[in-house]
């Protein structure tokens, strides 16, 4: 804990960014994992956790008469304005917690210290729930056409690719191996989905090496055995998913892409999505807007255009939608790549084959989802998510533009998914705590040089422990739908502010559909269980079951007893307050509500690191290091 | 005038339907004098369309050979085509659409003709009366009273005959007053808060003009419903150089030296054409499907939408907030307050009241304020979203407000026991209708045109049981609390119900609508069910007591 050097201060302020309300003032503590706010001035304990590796930034402003203003950025869009009285004390909270969040050797990861107190079986159980073999055996591989080989065992093909991997039955290992040297890092196509209805497959690979008029053999084979294996359709699509321009550049650093005169029968299609520097930059742009403070309409409709980033989210699901379509209405399978086909190349697959197949709209589904085309397949996760101190031009918000455009398809197709969108906020919270191991390293081979499977534990256990409150109450079930299609129009997408405003409450609907629906479910259980001990109590059942219900008819669904948050706001807009106690008045209120809303929060969506917390703050203490407190 | 005048060709065969999200289908097209009949020669006959002509916004015609089509776009959003062969046809049909489509006279409106096939249970037209309303308030408070010094519609044209008023304010007092206010909208009683007995009042603008004229009865008249030491604030719907530029024409606002006790706050809202081009830009930018994000978003900001919903509901939340929240009483107007000061006043009910989020307390608030309180439908909804005509008076109004509710429902999606269908409806009829509800611009011209006597009412329908259960929104749990919206651009949406409404299928959505309704009522039986297993088991329990004493 040699990073902390001011464990506990007092008299902080922590300012609300979105109303003129009196700051919160308390104590600041920095853990080993977390920083600590307990708000002294509520009339009941408020406490605000951040995990250190969900700090983006911290910034020290510029002195002001209330103190030193520290300003914090998370990864999961939080956003804390603290004001610290002591310049001293900010300095040193500033420089332990520049160090906290970027942790220089992947040791220092939370997962690596993280006891969530479960037995050694338990943690291997956990990690074996998900297996990626079970999922192409559902697809029906191996078959006729394509087989699981281990030809990667030694990574000796591809070091980023995972040991095994799906390709065609008729690529030779010679083939395999040609090829994989005629992709940029050596990544082969290979098998993502395989739609079973007409043997079309999706397939991925990374940027052919070329250049202006380099051609492999062994390349163009492997191209036509995936077009064989599909003998339904007498072309192949490739699809490039970068802008030609991006694609043009790169031919003259030897890479580039297919000549459609090289290969028999494909159709080589550009699709332009942005490189990774673009939706950093984007992502950046949207959330100055959604910090803005008080902005008009039209400040925040032009700057959610400017930002570009509805119509990044588009680009990636018109190409998902692209290769849904080709290999369902056209019977044609795709192979898809962009540079190094770990980015948009993951986005665009993994939203294609949950647009084809039900079972990736179920929670474990979705998990496998994430475990085959992110995880699996070399997505950098440790890079593109900055967990340790590192290129900031590596950054970028690819897995976030995933998830968004997973919820834009539950915004359209409401009953279409077994999970809610608490879900994937969970998930992504947790790519980026590095609380779990799956998310930690770049690729399989590093994550098994970490031993992230034996140190750590594994997301997915944790998920399904809390489906309760994870899933989706208008979930149809896996056979109501199949192929979704969605629309992609531009009105069709809309802001997520349950995503990037997540922490600004005042923003929320102030009663939530969602949970009034869930406590109505747990209260149909203890109903179904009321009625049948009451059946059994009685002998037997003389007359009708009350289906008419001609008496007490007013009994309601007495389910959503969660109390409405609900203030006023500043409605007076730029002009100088007339109301002149209006903002003391909403105070007392105000406090009770944010207590309300922190509670809330803290018995929803956040307890898992809570108690994960407590449980690291309690096992220090165990061990004798009460350096801080 | 005759309709068979207007009508060259009542039919023509082989006409070619399109509309959104069918396929087209080929039929026979009729005109009568109030509608558009299509029928295909489906055995089912399922292929129907009645189109009310007053629903008709505007139509275009154009000619391939002989080939004509007919691109009829309505005040409902929806824009349908007909393809009709034949050239002669064509024209005619276009000529008598275009005709029947737009009728000066009100009494030749489809309402006039209706005769309904529904049994009336409550009439409508008398079940939301003033005095009714006075009753309810008379119990709480003695300090206000009706007065019937507009019965023959005198003193103010665009009130009702009857409106609540100081009782310390007598009739010749109000008739002065009257004098003092644009089109003699004198101050009336909008709304009385329960809960610490502040009051909301509404009336136009005072007649001050350049020279400040004051009027002692006007200022007795406000200051009078302020006790000693209570704070009021008025709140003007213009920006403060509007309101001052309102002084040339003979308008202004009252000075605040002369209602010392009050506190004026200029909130702008706009109004009349900026508010129809609004709506304009708004739906040419949903029905072209060609944009791409950028444009989408551009144009979405450019209508400037967004922005008036915004503006409106700050508007309404703030009066509401005056009230609740710093003990005062309010009174709202702007230039003749008959729309956005009508906008405000029932936005604030909404915030404050939970009877206003009740369907009837809904309709009553929406016959109080905006039908009695002489908003001009008539002249405000004579043409919508496709109008070519431009005219002054046509603007959105209703829609905005009825809009600003939606973004509350959208919010407290579970303390509106109506549901966006409701809203919806309300929308179309007040647009084009069967009903005579929202035909005239204040009751002064409906006792004229006798639409109580010779026309149905919305709410002889919509309060049928088997109506209103399409209206009631499963998730409604009634509660008494005020509600404050956010209105933060991020949590103000595009109301799709509306402006979406034929662009994009809503298939999946009314499937989510559906599964919510049934998780809802399931939840309800099995809860009937598990109360009657109780009383059979006390029951039973008691009676085996009863055996076990003997």
């Amino acid at each position: 804990m040699e990073h902390i050097t001011t464990p506990k201060v007092e008299n902080v302020k922590l300012l609300d960014r979105y109303t003129n309300r009196k700051a919160a003032s308390g104590t600041l503590y920095l853990t080993a994992t977390h920083l600590i706010y307990v708000d002294a001035s509520a009339e009941v304990r408020k406490e605000t956790w951040i995990l250190h590796h969900h700090i983006a930034t911290v910034e020290k402003l510029p002195l002001t008469t209330a103190g030193c203003p520290l300003l914090i950025h998370c990864k999961n869009f939080h956003v804390a304005h603290f004001v610290i009285g002591q310049e001293r004390d900010c300095h040193e909270v500033y420089t332990s917690l520049l160090k906290l969040s970027q942790p220089v050797k992947p040791e220092e990861l939370y997962a690596f210290s993280y006891n969530p107190k479960m037995s050694k079986d338990n943690r291997e159980i956990g990690w074996k729930l998900i297996d990626l073999k079970v999922d192409y055996q559902r697809m029906g591989i191996p078959n006729d056409y394509w087989e699981i080989t281990d030809l990667n065992k030694d990574y000796e093909v591809c070091n980023t690719y995972p040991p095994e991997i799906v390709v065609p039955r008729a690529a030779s290992k010679a083939t395999v191996i040609g090829s994989s040297r005629f992709r940029s890092r050596g990544r082969i196509p290979v098998l993502s989905y395989l739609y079973k209805e007409n043997n079309a497959a999706i397939c991925r690979c990374s940027q052919p090496l070329s250049g202006f008029s380099a051609r492999c053999l062994e390349d163009e084979q492997m191209l036509q055995a995936i077009r064989e294996a599909n003998p339904g359709s007498p072309f192949m699509y490739v699809v490039d998913t970068r802008p030609k321009l991006n694609a043009m550049a790169n031919r003259a650093a030897g890479k580039g892409y297919e000549n459609e005169d090289n290969y028999d029968n494909i159709r080589f299609k550009f699709i332009g999505i942005e490189n990774i520097h673009v939706m950093r930059s984007s992502l950046q742009k949207l959330l100055e807007v959604c910090e803005t403070k008080s902005p008009s309409m039209s400040d925040f409709l032009t700057g959610l255009e400017n930002s570009g980033w509805l119509r990044h989210i588009k680009a990636v699901m018109d190409a998902s939608v692209f290769l849904a379509k080709a290999v369902k209405d056209e019977k044609a399978s795709v192979l898809v790549h962009c540079s190094d086909g770990w980015d948009r190349t993951a986005q665009v697959c993994s939203l294609a084959s949950l647009l084809l197949d039900p079972f990736y709209r179920a929670f474990k589904g979705f998990m496998v989802l994430i475990e085959k085309e992110w995880i699996a397949m070399g997505h950098k996760f440790s890079h593109r998510c900055g967990h340790l101190d590192g290129d900031p031009k590596e950054v970028s918000p690819v897995f976030t533009q995933f998830i968004e455009c997973v919820w834009q398809l539950m915004q359209q197709f409401p009953c279409t998914f077994e999970f809610n969108e608490h879900f994937l906020l969970e998930i992504h919270d947790h790519v980026y705590s590095c609380q779990f191991g799956n998310f930690l390293g770049t690729c399989h081979k590093e994550r098994e040089d970490l031993k992230i499977f034996e140190k750590t534990h594994s997301l997915w256990p944790f998920l399904l422990q809390k489906k309760q409150e994870l899933r989706n109450p208008l979930y149809r079930g896996f056979t109501a739908y199949k192929e979704l299609q969605p629309n992609t129009l531009p009105f069709s997408f809309q802001f997520w502010c349950g995503m990037y405003n997540r922490f600004d409450k005042g923003m929320h609907p102030k009663q939530c559909v969602l949970d009034h629906l869930l406590s109505c479910m747990n209260q149909k259980i203890k109903l179904e269980d009321n009625a049948s001990e009451l059946e059994n109590k009685l002998p037997f059942l003389d007359g009708p079951l009350p289906n008419e219900a001609c008496f007490l008819s007013k009994v309601g669904c007495a389910a959503s007893k969660t109390p409405m948050l609900n203030t006023p706001q500043d409605y007076e807009g730029e002009a100088p307050p007339v109301l002149t106690n209006g903002i003391s008045v909403g105070d007392i209120n105000v406090t009770s509500d944010v207590d309300q809303r922190n509670k809330e929060n803290l018995a929803n969506h956040r307890d898992l690191h809570l108690n994960d917390s407590v449980d690291v703050l309690n096992s220090e203490a165990k061990d004798g290091k009460p350096q801080h407190h | 005038m005759e309709f068979a005048e207007l009508i060259k060709t009542p039919r023509a065969d082989n006409v070619v339907l399109h509309r959104p999200f069918e396929p087209a289908v080929e039929g026979t097209l009729c005109l009568t004098g109030h509608h558009l009949i299509f029928s295909s020669r489906r055995q089912d006959n399922a292929e129907e369309l009645w189109l009310l002509h007053s629903n008709i916004d505007s139509i275009e015609k154009r000619f391939v050979g002989s080939l004509g089509t007919i691109v009829i776009k309505c005040k409902d959003l929806r824009i349908i085509q007909l393809d009709i062969p034949g050239m002669e046809e064509c024209l005619n049909i276009a000529s008598s659409i275009e005709a029947l489509s737009t009728l000066d006279s009100v009494t030749l409106m489809y309402p006039f003709f209706y005769r309904p096939m529904f049994e009336i249970v409550e009439d409508g037209w008398s079940a939301f009366l003033p005095e009714k309303e006075f009753e309810f308030l008379n119990a709480l408070t003695d300090e206000w009273r009706l007065t019937y010094i507009n019965k023959d519609f005198s003193i103010c044209p665009s009130y009702p005959p009857v409106v609540t008023v100081p009782k310390s304010i007598d009739d010749e007092t109000l008739q002065k007053v009257a004098v003092f206010r644009h089109g003699g909208r004198f101050p009336v009683l909008s709304y009385y808060h329960k809960k610490n007995g502040m009051v909301m009042m509404r009336t136009s603008q005072p007649l001050t003009g350049t020279n400040g004229k004051r009027c002692k009865d006007d200022e007795k008249l406000i200051n009078s419903t302020l006790g000693p030491g209570r704070r009021g604030y008025i709140i003007d719907t213009r920006s403060l150089s509007a309101a001052q530029q309102a002084r040339a024409k003979g308008g202004g606002f009252g000075v605040e030296v002369y209602y010392p006790q009050w506190r004026r706050i200029h909130k702008s809202v706009e109004r009349f054409n900026i508010l129809q081009e609004s709506l304009i830009k708004l739906v040419e930018a949903c029905n072209d499907q060609s944009h791409n994000m950028d444009r989408w978003l551009s144009k979405l900001e450019a209508s400037n939408w967004l922005t008036h919903v915004k503006e409106i509901l700050t508007a309404g939340c703030l009066a509401a907030q005056c009230i609740d929240r710093e003990d005062a009483s309010v009174l709202v107007h702007g230039t003749e307050g008959t729309d956005s000061t009508l906008q405000i006043t029932s936005l604030a009910q909404i915030i404050l009241d939970p009877d206003c989020r009740t369907i009837r307390g809904f309709e009553s608030l929406i016959v109080r304020e905006w039908l009695q309180a002489g908003h001009p439908f008539q002249q405000r909804c004579a043409q919508s979203a496709y109008s070519n005509s431009k005219q002054k008076w046509e603007a959105p109004v209703f829609l905005l407000f009825l809009d600003c509710v939606w973004q509350m429902l959208h919010q407290f999606p579970c303390s509106f026991e109506f549901n966006e269908h409701f809203l919806v409806t309300l929308f179309e009829h007040a647009y084009a209708s069967q009903f005579g509800t929202f035909l005239g611009n204040n009751e002064n011209e409906r006792s004229k045109l006798k639409l109580p006597q010779k026309t149905m009412s919305l709410w002889s329908w919509v309060n049928q049981p088997e109506e209103l259960k399409n209206f009631k929104n499963p998730l409604f749990e009634a509660n008494s609390l005020v509600i404050w919206p956010s209105v933060a651009p991020q949590s103000l949406q595009l109301w799709e119900g509306v402006f979406l409404r034929w662009n994009r299928p809503s298939k999946f959505l009314d499937e989510a609508q559906e599964e919510m309704r049934k998780i809802i009522s399931d939840n309800r039986v099995l809860q009937e069910k598990v109360n009657y297993l109780r009383r059979k088991v006390a029951h039973m329990e008691t009676n085996d007591e009863m055996q076990e004493d003997l």
